[in-house]
């Protein structure tokens, strides 16, 4: 761990600088390749067929007239798959395959290859399946009640208690204190419930892949993915196959934001590959990404919280109930852990409950659980700051946590920085400018915890002084840049000098996801590691060509020199020279590092939003907004602030137009962009941001994770700006038209 | 001996223990202190879970030393989006 004040004094030449970024010009020219443009000689195309049922048992599968057709090459159930598998692995195979029973309208139940795109979707309409219809649910609070259909019997764990209803498959509690004994003292004590509702990641690229899978268990993947190393390691899981024999390769990715994470098609496409010994490619439609592949969870919240005249919060409870499709796995322990993270509490109390439905697994999105937690519990901030006339900045101050605090999830804060963010949002002209009359100004903090996991990677010289940098987690929001000017500020060279490639599974070690806002964190992190690994290499060659002790050799502005007068008068040499040379002084020399680095520091926001809302039609228009969040370090300030301006964005659509909509049939009502309404340039402003920097001890030049936190806070700030413009409180998300129209007319009927 | 706070739902596995203490150096010998202490743990610790030893949260790595005035406390399994 770096010393704070060491990590802080530290000036820098390339990091904090906003060099183009290495991948731009392929993708303005078109010539990155995402997912769907591999191809392979003999390449088949796959088709998946999906239940038109939210929940049936499957009777009977009857291909054989698909089979009969001359451009059928393989046909796929979930019998073509390992058997005997257990825990995760069970469920993801339940979830790409149906088994006895489909679980929700979208769900997989067979899959052809055949030599024409158009014949494999012509083949589908050929499979009979007979289903036997069952009763669904795909409402949280409904799936809870006692005469709710059974989902899936035995999917609870043991921590769930006794008495609770088979959908209910895990309970989470965490705080301290006396959330009673609190209340007592409170001045005035609120109780809301809160809803929100499924939202999906909205990446604009589908899923696709192309896979390749011989009989001998050898077998090559290309994928749209957030994490290749782990696609790899599970389909190789669900394929009973050696996962070192299947060699993934990560495409350019067209957005994630959690939702590729997983796999969904890949295992599919490789047991078609098998079955076929063939090449398999298969793209999702738009339509089977909404309806098959991970949302966000819905949620049904109750929370309560205590405050004293003076804003003093005196308790804080909220129970959480989470559904997250018909597996386990809804992030409500994150709804509990994180909604009360921003605020230094004697007395708090969180449960989660964890519910399945007949809905498709949800999937991670960034900070997954955090966002409707934060909406839950800024709401009612807002309302007691409202009603006991306090400014809702000086409140949360007021409250904030800071060093030393303990978290509502238990363990005491190092350096944080949320005060920071709060007095920069105070401090910001937005926050004093005037409103214009039906427009209301909401507030709002949000937490994430981020995350480190599995890192590897390698920093190859070439002897004209460049380098490759080879890094294993796929870039979803800039990282070759920023890892580029990581490795040129360790090496004391150029950012053009280096390039970033990410690299294949069998090339480099095992990395985990990109998920957990943990790139520029990890993998920076080895980057720097690796870098001076190098450096160290580097600086040996030149005392032996010295003929001096290594530790008599510096590194400084990309030059081995001698580290004083003592060492003996030498020139200094460059890297270039040292690189040009290397095949004669000891070989080729690379760096490398290999760990799991277990620093990342934990990441608060404080957002600012200014909403009009149009009485006569409920519609709401975001005029002005402000993030303000702490990065750490911010290595590409451009690339922080598209983070931010990506997670208020996304947070405008969630809070005011996006939902799963489903019928009274359990099916999705609405799988397309036409009808699942995703903000638009013309729907956002401007967003502004302020980048705060309180460095995290954890990483060698200071880094925070960014990509989550800025998605935490806007749901609240959304929903408290509209409600103090609409003058009632809005408890439902989306705040559409019609849900702001009906909160309207039920003030107005008192 | 290390104090070790459990989440809520955790304590009707520990005998309603809010705190649990192991001999314990490390995370790794944290998490099977516990397991010894406590069997009914196990299923709860096996899912996954983090360490969070004096503020810094251990995602992984079961070597990380823990001191025996270590602030320690077991967190759910931390996954990202």
């Amino acid at each position: 761990m770096m010393a704070l004040d060491e990590t802080t004094a530290r000036e820098f030449k390339v990091v904090g600088t906003r060099p183009v970024r290495p991948d731009g010009v392929d993708k303005v020219t078109g010539r990155a390749r995402f997912g769907a443009d591999a191809y392979a000689p003999g390449m088949l195309h796959g088709a998946v067929l999906r239940s038109p049922h939210a929940h049936a048992r499957i009777v009977r599968i009857d291909a054989s007239a698909a089979e009969a057709m001359p451009e059928v090459k393989a046909i796929v159930t979930q019998a073509d798959f390992a058997e005997g598998l257990s825990g995760e692995n069970r469920n993801v195979l339940e979830n790409i395959m149906a088994g006895e029973r489909a679980l929700y309208d979208g769900h997989a139940v067979a899959a052809v290859a055949a030599t024409t795109a158009f014949a494999a979707r012509d083949a589908l309409k050929r499979i009979e399946v007979e289903y036997e219809v069952l009763p669904h649910v795909t409402d949280v609070d409904e799936a809870m009640k006692e005469d709710a259909p059974v989902v899936r019997d035995g999917a609870a764990d043991a921590s769930v208690p006794d008495g609770m209803h088979p959908n209910v498959v895990r309970y989470h509690e965490n705080g301290h204190g006396d959330v009673e004994a609190g209340f007592a003292t409170a001045d005035l004590v609120i109780e809301e419930r809160f809803r929100t509702e499924a939202a999906h990641q909205g990446y604009i690229e589908p899923h696709a892949c192309l896979a390749q899978l011989g009989p001998d268990g050898k077998g090559e993947l290309w994928c749209c993915t957030q994490g290749h190393f782990v696609a790899g390691k599970i389909c190789a899981s669900l394929l009973g196959i050696d996962a070192s024999q299947l060699r993934v390769t990560a495409s350019e990715i067209g957005g994630g934001f959690g939702g590729k994470t997983t796999v969904f098609i890949e295992p599919v496409a490789l047991a078609l590959s098998r079955k076929a010994n063939r090449p398999v490619k298969i793209v999702m439609s738009r339509a089977e990404v909404f309806r098959a592949t991970g949302p966000t969870s819905s949620a049904s919240m109750d929370v309560r919280i205590g405050m004293k005249k003076d804003g003093t919060i005196t308790a804080g409870e909220g129970v959480f109930r989470l559904q997250g499709g018909a597996f386990p796995g809804a992030p409500m322990e994150f709804s509990a852990m994180c909604a009360f993270a921003p605020y230094d509490l004697e007395n708090v109390r969180c449960i989660g409950w964890d519910v399945i439905c007949n809905r498709p697994k949800q999937a991670a999105y960034r900070a997954p659980g955090s966002p409707m937690g934060a909406f839950a519990v800024e709401s009612v901030i807002d309302e007691l700051c409202n009603r006991l006339g306090l400014d809702p900045i000086e409140v949360r101050l007021k409250n904030a946590a800071r060093e030393g605090t303990r978290a509502a999830f238990g363990p005491r804060y190092p350096r944080i920085g949320l005060v920071e963010t709060l007095e920069a949002a105070r401090a910001h002209a937005h926050y004093s400018a005037p409103l214009e009359p039906g427009q209301g100004r909401g507030v709002s903090c949000g937490f994430w915890f981020n995350h480190a996991g599995e890192t590897a990677v390698s920093l190859a010289l070439a002897e004209d002084g460049t380098v490759s940098l080879s890094v294993g987690t796929p870039d979803i929001g800039g990282s070759r840049a920023s890892m580029c000017q990581m490795a040129a500020e360790a090496l004391g060279i150029s950012y053009d000098k280096i390039r970033t490639t990410v690299a294949d599974t069998a090339t480099l070690g095992y990395n985990d996801v990109s998920h957990g806002s943990r790139v520029t964190y990890a993998s920076g992190l080895a980057t720097i590691k690796a870098a001076e690994d190098t450096v160290d290499k580097l600086c040996a060659r030149a005392a032996a060509e010295w003929g001096i002790d290594r530790d008599a050799v510096v590194w400084e502005d990309g030059h081995a020199r001698p580290a004083g007068p003592n060492a003996g008068e030498f020139e200094p040499v460059s890297l270039a020279r040292i690189a040009s040379r290397m095949g004669r002084t000891g070989g080729p020399i690379v760096g490398h590092f290999e760990a799991t680095p277990e620093g990342a520091g934990v990441s608060f926001a404080t957002h600012l939003v200014d909403a009009e809302v149009d009485p006569e039609t409920g519609a709401t228009k975001v005029v002005r907004y402000t993030v303000v969040q702490d990065a750490g370090k911010a290595i590409h300030p451009s690339y922080v602030e598209g983070q931010f301006q990506g997670g208020a964005a996304q947070g405008i659509g969630w809070a005011l137009n996006e939902e799963y909509i489903y019928g009274e049939d359990g099916r999705l009502q609405n799988p397309g962009f036409l009808d699942y309404r995703i903000p638009v340039a013309s729907d956002l402003p401007m967003i502004d941001t302020v980048i705060v920097e309180v460095p995290n001890p954890g990483h060698p030049y200071g880094v925070r994770g960014v990509g989550e936190t800025s998605i935490c806070p806007p749901l609240a700030a959304i929903a408290n700006a509209v409600s103090n413009a609409a003058g009632v409180r809005l408890c439902e998300l989306p705040m559409s038209p019609p849900r702001i129209l009906k909160a309207l007319d039920a003030e107005a009927d008192g | 001996m290390v104090d070790v706070l459990l989440w809520g739902s955790l304590r009707p596995f520990a005998d309603g223990e809010e705190t649990v203490s192991v001999e314990a150096a490390t995370v790794g010998e944290v998490l099977n202190g516990l397991v010894r202490a406590h069997p009914g743990l196990k299923p709860h610790i096996d899912a996954g879970v983090s360490v969070a030893v004096d503020g810094r949260i251990i995602s992984s790595s079961l070597g990380e030393p823990v001191g025996p005035d270590s602030e320690v406390v077991l967190m759910q399994r931390l996954k990202g989006g």
